[in-house]
């Protein structure tokens, strides 16, 4: 695999870059999926400062947008913790142990899942299947896909995180 | 120059593959090749080995083993504890019929040249010179169906959306793979990709449509990754663009990505998100084939059903016709998942048992322990008991038994498993993906999982139980689309085949 494949919009708001991404989608096929996406991958979560930018571009009402972002399990609506667990709650997971891995993991974490810790260092989060079904647990950490994750490696990677500087 | 493979497969990956690929590529006189999987998953990461006797397998190997593969001279493809032997040879392999995973884990899945010197795009250049109703025909010849869940007859769905004048039309795949259990989609997409780029194109030129999509769920990093530079490594070859291999037509293909939605699997649902909206399911009439994506003649395929395309028009509809049974004609790679000892990816001929596939192929549970059921088609499945396991695995037979094949995945659970927190959950899950549009569906789903948890709760629980079956049937009857629809599925066939793990807290 050849890497920077994609170039990413990295921090689109913090640099201003907003106007200009969202000007990238329009009038392109699902401009306002791929904006938000976009949007989403840059800065970790939509702005609410994007709203009125999206729906006078997209000639929509803001209201629409909004619509348009809760529907999807992507799209956050505010920043996420510094590091991102999503632990898979779907069937062929269950049937090894990941709703016994998940609650070993919040517990140690101290958060609920889907939440963020209040010092803001950790989100857990659900996923329905990441296609490692044959391999679970399965997990991804920071992006990064897991298999047959143990609550040894949990502990592990909390570990790693509680220590870091 | 020692050739070496190492899957960049998901599944590799998240199991260290990157690592052993760092390590190798450092020797002195070692070529790695990062190929798809074979699909022995519980072998990844699976290491081969070129020699003059062929590919030799060692597995599972981390980069904790690379030192002592080294020492051994695995390199010249000796002896180790984990040598598997000519990975040709092994028996999950051999007893398989691949035609659309031939090349998966075979090839470099971005070398164009390798794809060209397994098969020669004979699909596509065979395509090239027929008439469009004549591509059409091939594929009803066929038999193909759906392998997206529905299994409805493609060469019927080739020639309405051919039927169609239009300025526009499109080829939309559905490569949205959100049933647990299912990774047939992402291991293609990841392991031939140009399969699926050959598939769309003889879709387009069956059907008249000069623009495809690939809509993707945004769960598969790795396919995404491999899938882009396909795409860029096929325009720059001239196999897309306006004159596909000096043909004079014209095909663009883009990739899509998805958000986090299942129910943007549901084919109209998908071509709403596609147009950057909500995905709400849309009412049928009209047939996407006639009014899909931008309102214009759109023809929706899943990866796999696409996939098979190539292998049809290069060795006819009769040859791929003469694999299954009945109206359940060609391969299917299932897909086994869950508490299984072997996981992976199985292509057979529709036809195989459950059975053979979950205890021939998988080897039982992983965790050593009786079978209590296995999950078929994706959360809207039912669980099959082992007593029913000998059912062949087709179409026909399935709907017999109260069952779907789905997209061909398969999920197993050993006797802990605890079928009243299974039904639970998939009200659960019907409640968290509904796309709100009907009543039976967005309500139906909330309550059976509230009338559920009295049931585990032991309060009233024949009461409760007679009113998730009435509930059941509501959503049956009364959905818009099988989300609400087939919920009732894995719910009832859980009670019907499990009664005891309903009736345990009962306290009367
Ligand atoms: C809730 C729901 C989810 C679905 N998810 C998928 C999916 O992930 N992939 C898929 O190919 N088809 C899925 N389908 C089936 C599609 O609606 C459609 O039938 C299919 O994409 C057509 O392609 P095929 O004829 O090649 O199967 C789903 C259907 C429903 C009702
Ligand atoms: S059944 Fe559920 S998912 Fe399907 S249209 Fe109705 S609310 Fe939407
Ligand atoms: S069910 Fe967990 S990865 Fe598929």
């Amino acid at each position: 695999m050849r890497e920077g494949l994609e170039v990413t919009d990295a921090k689109a708001q913090n640099v201003g870059a907003m106007d200009a991404l969202i000007a990238k989608y329009v009038g392109v096929q699902g401009g306002l999926m791929r904006a938000l996406l976009a949007l989403q991958e840059a800065d970790g979560y939509i702005d609410a400062s994007a709203l009125p930018k999206l729906a006078a571009a997209f000639n929509l009402t803001k209201a629409e947008v909004k619509g348009v972002i809760s529907f999807y399990d992507d799209f956050a609506r505010a920043p996420k913790g510094e590091h991102v667990l999503r632990l898979c709650q779907a069937e062929a997971c269950q049937a090894v142990g990941a709703r016994e891995l998940t609650q070993h993991a919040c517990e140690r974490a101290d958060v609920a899942m889907g939440d963020t810790r209040m010092d803001g260092r950790i989100t857990i989060e659900p996923v329905y299947c990441l296609g490692l079904c044959a391999n679970g647990p399965a997990a991804m950490v920071d992006g990064k896909l897991k298999a047959a994750v143990g609550e040894a490696d949990i502990d592990a990677l909390l570990d790693a995180w509680e220590h870091e500087a | 120059m020692t050739r070496i493979f190492i899957p960049l497969d998901s599944v590799a990956v998240a199991l260290g593959a990157d690592e052993v690929a760092e390590k190798l590529k450092a020797q002195d006189g070692v070529e790695v090749v990062r190929n798809g999987s074979r699909g022995m998953l519980w072998l990844e990461p699976l290491v081969e080995v070129e020699t003059a006797k062929g590919r030799i397998a060692y597995g599972p190997v981390t980069g904790a083993d690379v030192g002592s593969l080294l020492a051994a001279g695995f390199l010249e493809g000796a002896d180790h504890a984990l040598c598997l032997g000519l990975t040709e040879e092994i028996d999950f392999l051999k007893k398989q019929e691949r035609l659309t995973f031939a090349r998966c884990g075979v090839t470099d899945p971005l070398c164009l040249k390798d794809y060209k010197a397994h098969g020669d795009l004979s699909g596509l250049r065979k395509a090239l010179a027929l008439e469009p109703q004549d591509i059409a025909e091939e594929v009803m010849t066929s038999g193909l169906r759906g392998r997206g869940g529905a299994a409805f007859p493609a060469g019927i769905k080739w020639k309405t959306v051919l039927g169609a004048t239009a300025t526009q039309k499109y080829i939309v795949c559905n490569a949205d793979e959100g049933d647990s259990g299912t990774f047939a989609d992402r291991m293609i997409m990841e392991g031939d990709p140009y399969l699926l780029i050959e598939g769309m194109i003889i879709a387009g030129l069956g059907t008249g449509a000069s623009k495809g999509f690939v809509y993707l769920r945004s769960e598969y990093p790795v396919a995404k990754a491999v899938f882009s530079e396909a795409l860029e490594n096929a325009y720059a070859d001239g196999l897309l663009g306006d004159n596909i291999l000096g043909s004079g037509k014209a095909f663009d293909l883009e990739l899509f990505m998805g958000a986090g939605a299942y129910i943007c699997g549901e084919e109209t649902s998908l071509l709403d998100s596609l147009e950057g909206k909500r995905g709400q399911v849309r009412a049928k009439p009209p047939l996407p084939a006639l009014e899909g994506l931008n309102g214009k003649p759109t023809l929706v395929h899943n990866v796999i059903s696409l996939c098979a395309v190539p292998t049809i028009l290069a060795e006819g509809g009769a040859f791929y016709k003469d694999y299954g049974m009945g109206r359940s004609t060609g391969t299917m790679p299932f897909q086994l998942a869950g508490n299984i000892k072997h996981g992976g990816l199985v292509e057979k001929a529709f036809g195989v048992s459950l059975r053979e596939l979950v205890e021939g192929f998988g080897g039982g549970t992983r965790s050593g322990r009786a079978i209590k059921t296995a999950q078929v088609g994706g959360p809207l499945g039912a669980y099959i008991p082992p007593a029913l396991m000998d059912t062949p695995m087709d179409y026909e037979s399935f709907a017999k038994i109260g069952a779907g094949v789905g997209h061909g995945g398969i999920v197993l659970y050993d006797d802990t498993a605890d079928m009243a927190a299974q039904a639970k959950y998939a009200f659960d899950f019907c409640a968290h993906e509904s796309c709100g549009k009907c009543t039976p569906c967005r309500i139906g789903a909330v309550r059976g999982s509230e009338v559920m948890a009295k049931v585990i709760a032991g309060t009233d629980v024949h009461g409760n139980l007679e009113l998730i079956d009435d509930l059941c049937e509501v959503m049956t009857d009364g959905s818009l689309c099988a989300m609400g629809g087939m919920t009732p599925i894995p719910v009832m066939s859980a009670i019907k085949h499990f009664p005891d793990d309903f009736l345990k807290g009962d306290k009367e």
